[in-house]
């Protein structure tokens, strides 16, 4: 299944490492990055395959937005139909 | 790859704006319960729902975890138990208080927050097993945590069950004396119905109607803060412009309720019946539908304007939202519970948002006269009355009207009930010092109205 990681909250050094870095632990790929500026917030979102046997969704969402926390950032990770069905018809 | 604007405008709704799927509520028949011995009855009962409604919470717990959604709800809705009294051999008030504490041992054995169906369809006469069922509704809700009650007293079919309506004024007042340690709690999960409706997803009104199947899958969205902050955005346009926002935002709204329902009924291998396109408040500073009616021009909810915003507002939600769903049913529109939305407790506090104003509101939108606390010596005779006002609303314009009052014993207009949780603060709000009761005791039928000759 594909996933959304969004990550919003004030620009800083290494953003994309330690997410991506989290990522890359759990065996998760990633497929797609864009990040912009958005209201003076940085805003990153990566489209990622969640097909892990090394993690449930559940799980890496929850470590995702830890280190949101640590970090000052709100990170969420959602299932990518959420997005597709509320905006696309 | 996904639009980056239209991501932070989902998670925002989510984050800041109190989106959410207000409940997933699972329909189970127990059509198949009945029978002459009132143990084995409440067996099958236990032993249905547990089954079927297994994996109801933690399945819509995954799904909230995977979309991040929040799913406020897990319930369940039965077939109205009336139709279990009836089939027993010598049906008794105790016998019917068993069977609604079955209930509550099986929604608290599956993790609900509440099962609806302890019900009579009523509307034009009793049975036997229905008129004992509704005389022990005060003790059944009195001696129950989760179980909710429904008695539908009036249709645009069959005209209004006078003698009902007379019954459930008592039915309310001994429900509130009964539970006086809880200002009359017992009365939050009764509602009164003109027009009731079978697949509806909401509580305490949630049953599951004699044409639908053996289990579904129903869901009711919500949403106020989205539609509210999103009409921040256009201050000052004209009406069709705010109607314009107001049908959008509901089809994104929506289109979240329908993925979530289809998601829980692929997971549970449940039929998804319907969608409620609903707008739920809850106290919630920030949830409330009064603030979408203030954000379109009015200074507090229930002055002058009011009926007419409403009016748009459910309107609008309806035609954003039925295309966003495959199938649409429940109660469909905006509710107006007062002691659940923030900015109706401020205008009742007021005294801007009246009985009388509500009734009016209440012929424009989804259901009607909810969650008003009254005086605690409000007649029984009064409340019937109140029930007979709101049914004839209901029954002229082929909708559905309901009433959920409290009268809070001991309380006093000006004084302030505190339920907690989403049932919220209720002001008591004034009724009417004159007399209905002989109104009341004529008894009998108001027949239908000439609407209901359709055919």
């Amino acid at each position: 299944m594909k996933a959304v990681v969004t990550v919003i909250g004030k620009d800083q050094k290494g953003i994309i490492a330690k997410v991506s870095n989290i990522l890359f632990e759990n065996d998760v790929n990633i497929l797609d990055i864009s990040q912009t500026i958005m209201q003076d917030m940085f805003t990153m979102i990566m489209l990622v395959n969640m097909e892990s046997d090394k993690v449930s969704f559940k799980e890496l969402s929850q470590m995702l937005e830890k280190t949101g926390e640590e970090m000052g950032l709100s990170i969420h990770m959602q299932r990518e139909e959420i997005f597709t069905s509320m905006h696309r018809i | 790859m996904i639009n980056p604007f239209e991501v932070i405008e989902t998670i925002k709704m989510i984050d800041e704006e109190n989106l959410d799927i207000r409940t997933i509520t699972m329909g189970i028949s127990l059509k198949s319960c009945a029978g002459p011995d009132i143990d084995t009855v409440c067996e099958k009962v236990y032993n249905k729902i547990t089954t079927y409604a297994k994996n109801l919470v933690k399945t819509g717990e995954d799904i909230e975890a995977q979309f991040g959604i929040p799913i406020i709800n897990k319930r369940i809705s039965v077939t109205p138990i009336a139709t279990l009294v009836d089939a027993l051999e010598e049906p008794t008030v105790e016998k019917c208080v068993k069977i609604a504490k079955t209930l509550d041992r099986a929604a608290k054995t599956t993790g609900v927050n509440f099962i609806g169906g302890y019900t009579a369809l009523v509307h034009k006469d009793y049975t036997k097993g229905e008129r004992i069922l509704i005389e022990s509704i005060p003790e059944a809700l009195a001696s129950t945590d989760l179980v909710c009650s429904s008695v539908n007293v009036g249709s645009t079919r069959a005209g209004i069950n006078m003698d009902a309506v007379k019954q459930m004024g008592q039915v309310i007042k001994k429900a509130a004396e009964l539970t006086v340690d809880t200002q009359g709690f017992a009365c939050a999960k009764l509602v009164v119905f003109c027009n009731a409706v079978e697949d509806n997803p909401f509580m305490a009104g949630a049953f599951l109607g004699e044409g639908e199947g053996e289990c579904v899958i129903n869901v009711g969205v919500s949403g106020p803060g989205v539609v509210k902050c999103a009409l921040e955005k256009v201050k000052g346009e004209d009406f069709g412009v705010v109607a314009e926002t107001i049908k959008k935002t509901a089809f994104k709204i929506t289109r979240m309720g329908q993925l979530v329902a289809q998601e829980a009924s692929k997971r549970l291998n449940v039929p998804f019946g319907i969608v409620d396109l609903s707008l739920a408040p809850t106290p919630a500073v920030g949830d409330s539908v009064a603030y979408i009616l203030e954000e379109m021009g009015l200074e507090m909810c229930g002055t002058h304007g009011t009926t007419a915003a409403l009016a748009l507002l459910n309107d609008a939600v309806k035609k954003g939202g039925i295309m966003a769903s495959g199938y649409v049913g429940g109660l469909s529109g905006a509710f107006i519970p007062v002691s659940e939305d923030a900015g109706m407790i401020a205008a009742a506090k007021d005294g801007v948002l009246t009985l009388e104003k509500l009734e009016a509101m209440t012929c424009v939108c989804s259901v009607g006269l909810d969650m008003i606390v009254i005086p605690g010596d409000t007649s029984a005779e009064t409340i019937s009355a109140i029930i007979a006002d709101e049914a004839a609303i209901g029954m002229v314009n082929t909708k559905t009207t309901a009433v959920r009052v409290i009268p809070a014993p001991g309380m006093v207009e000006g004084d302030v009930v505190e339920f907690g949780g989403l049932l919220g603060t209720g002001p008591v709000m004034p009724v009417k010092k004159y007399s209905s009761a002989e109104f009341i005791n004529r008894g009998g039928r108001i027949p239908a109205p000439l609407q209901s000759l359709k055919n």
